[in-house]
């Protein structure tokens, strides 16, 4: 990052009794269960579904209340695909949301408008996300309108939620997205996300596009935002530096699959599955004397209409072997929720890799194993 | 919200952007763009008269339209009593051109506003379910694509009988398949932008964000083409009554004075140019003001 940041302290903040928590303190806010959603490809004469997409596969992992869950990984392997099937956007092919202990879609579960109201979405694309022809005050009291909230009222919350964003809404509240910049309007983003009172927000990307002064700022929007309104946030991003600085725990996916997961601390001192290694090792260093001339990870991704079979990195694995082609690794289960966990047969002394009993050594550094 | 009387949080060098002093929105914007463009102002006063004057009508007219006169066949303008002349029955022209910018102007408006309730539904419709109800709406406006759109009304005025409750019929079936493409395509493009995901996920119903985000952003270019479409409308309106399949004689009609005075031409060719020239000035003049209005309503952001 160009500006250096104090680093947050790692620990969730407290969490104050919250009207709203129906599951007590230790029952995640998000459950995940074996999500999937593949995007059929039709063609031919009939249209027929030729193919599909594998955005998300069997991917499961839980949020924690007040805590900040880093979503990373590269662009198309599904991470925004992720936050729309989470935000009941696009719905799921298999798999359960269960939200403060309570099935999302269930007959007596929650039901999607309920999910909604608790939880909100953060879009990339500022200027998208933005209504041309609706006032800044009047797209941020949208939703609460919807939901039945007295036109004058909600125009006070939305003036309220301004000032929190760090907007004066005297200034702002009456302009349009057009005359806004891009950090001001991804500042409305976030007051439009509020707006419900949610108590999960995710972030889709949502300080990627913009500079990186801007960026900070708006991270820091976001923290005082999550200490003040006791939010929980799920922080998808591709910039591994910001994942680091404002997530509690993390999750990297490849290709529709969780590799890995666990606090972020302990992932980004050990990284347990070599994609993340390598993703650890792209992010560009300070240090001129640090510089490196190969990538650490060559190529695109392979497609997720036909991905590879056994471990779905194995094609662009240093480590890879034929058990990694003939069996996929399971990232496995635990009852702790802050486990680090990573899909890797590496990790798992009855896998057969020959690497699998010098776990739980540390990986070598990727640029080492391509001297060797 | 739990706490109002929380600290704003320490942004530092927030942008706060220049002040602007009052908001503009979107119709006011066009508003202050129209009221500066004085081609367009001028052009759109010329339907104004034309329109007071077809309202007024039998108010304003100094002869009854279809009152005829043998003595007083063919004269020109200026004859004593009769300003713009008289046609081949002794009718006086300027009453009969006042009586005809009625026709003229419904004939204008009725179609092109039909169409676009019609067409700028379908297309609304088409363009936010997509999928199959997309392809078979579309691909029924494509049926109607494949005929030029003169022969078209020219084909359903004729087979269903002529007059003006067909012709009306006719045109606005000609005009319903542009504008639902224009509707559809600009809503096809809405639907995927942020912000409609953004209303879905606040629990928003299909109703309130076609009402309240589509139909919005909707509305100009569809607007914007349909003011184009009346000029086309008022000429093949005049064309259809030219070929006798609109409106009846004697009700007076620019096309129709046009088609019955041509055989005296060379007896009075101002006169009976004069029908011609009407139908030019009212859709020039719709024409400029489509124009001008595009512009004022193309804001980019």
């Amino acid at each position: 990052m160009a500006i250096a940041l104090p680093r947050p302290d790692l620990q969730p903040p407290p969490t104050t009794d919250d009207s709203r928590d129906r599951g007590g303190k230790a029952q995640p806010l998000l459950i995940v269960e074996n999500l999937r959603k593949h995007f059929p490809i039709r063609g031919g004469a009939l249209n027929r579904k030729i193919a599909s997409i594998k955005a998300v596969d069997d991917v499961s992992f839980v949020v924690l209340k007040g805590e900040t869950l880093g979503v990373v990984g590269e662009s198309g392997c599904g991470k925004s695909t992720l936050a729309r099937v989470l935000m009941g956007l696009v719905a799921q092919d298999q798999g359960r949301i269960i939200f403060d202990g309570e099935l999302v879609g269930g007959p007596h579960g929650l039901s999607l408008r309920d999910l909604r109201r608790n939880m909100q979405i953060v879009f990339q694309d500022s200027d998208s996300s933005l209504n041309p022809r609706l006032s800044i005050a009047d797209s941020i009291a949208y939703g609460p309108r919807v939901h039945g909230m007295s036109r004058a009222q909600a125009l006070s919350l939305a003036h309220d939620l301004l000032r929190r964003v760090g907007l004066d809404p005297a200034l702002f509240a009456l302009r349009y997205p057009h005359e806004l910049s891009g950090g001001q309007k991804q500042r409305v983003n976030i007051a439009r996300a509020l707006a419900l009172d949610p108590r999960l927000v995710i972030l889709d990307e949502a300080v990627s596009a913009l500079d990186k002064s801007i960026e900070a700022q708006v991270l820091n929007v976001l923290r005082h935002l999550k200490e003040t309104l006791n939010l929980t946030y799920v922080f998808i991003s591709h910039d591994l530096n910001i994942v680091r600085y404002v997530s509690d725990r993390m999750l990297v996916m490849y290709l529709g699959e969780v590799v890995e997961i666990g606090p972020t601390d302990a992932i980004y001192r050990g990284p347990k599955h070599p994609y993340t290694k390598a993703l650890l090792e792209s992010r560009l260093g300070a240090d001129p004397r640090h510089r490196v001339e190969a990538a650490p990870l060559a190529g695109d991704a392979p497609s997720p209409v036909d991905p590879p079979s056994g471990c779905r990195f194995r094609t662009r694995c240093l480590f890879a072997e034929d058990v990694c082609a003939s069996k996929a690794p399971s990232l496995g289960r635990s009852n702790n929720h802050g486990a680090h966990l990573a899909a890797c047969h590496m990790g798992d002394p009855q896998s057969g890799h020959s690497r699998a009993s010098l776990a739980p050594a540390p990986l070598p550094r990727v640029a080492d194993a391509v001297v060797c | 919200m739990r706490d109002a009387t929380l600290p704003l949080p320490h942004v530092a060098g927030a942008k706060q952007g220049p002040l602007t002093g009052r908001a503009c929105g979107y119709w006011r914007t066009v508003g202050r763009r129209l009221r500066r463009d004085y081609v367009t102002l001028s052009f759109a006063s010329v339907i104004a008269v034309i329109a007071l004057a077809a309202i007024l009508a039998p108010l304003i007219a100094p002869h009854d339209p279809n009152a005829t006169s043998v003595a007083y066949r063919l004269k020109p303008i200026g004859y004593k009593g009769f300003i713009l002349g008289t046609d081949e029955l002794g009718r006086d022209m300027l009453t009969r051109l006042i009586f005809g910018g009625r026709v003229s102007l419904v004939m204008g408006l009725v179609p092109v506003g039909l169409a676009t309730c019609i067409g700028g539904f379908l297309g609304l419709v088409a363009g936010f379910t997509g999928g199959f109800v997309n392809t078979l709406i579309m691909r029924i406006m494509d049926v109607f694509y494949a005929f030029p759109s003169v022969l078209l009304a020219v084909a359903i005025s004729g087979a269903m009988g002529g007059g003006i409750t067909i012709s009306l019929i006719a045109l606005t079936l000609v005009f319903i398949p542009p504008l639902c493409r224009v509707s559809e395509a600009a809503t096809t493009q809405i639907r995927g932008r942020d912000f409609v995901d953004a209303a879905k996920a606040s629990g928003a119903s299909s109703l309130s964000i076609i009402l309240h985000h589509v139909l919005r952003n909707v509305l100009s270019p569809v607007l914007i083409y349909a003011s184009s479409l009346i000029s086309v409308s008022i000429l093949l309106a005049a064309g259809l009554s030219f070929l006798g399949l609109g409106v009846e004689p004697p009700t007076s009609d620019w096309g129709l004075m046009l088609s019955t005075l041509r055989q005296s031409i060379y007896v009075q060719p101002v006169v009976c140019a004069l029908p011609g020239a009407a139908i030019f000035l009212c859709s020039l003049s719709f024409n400029l003001v489509s124009d001008g209005l595009r512009q004022a309503m193309d804001i980019r952001a």
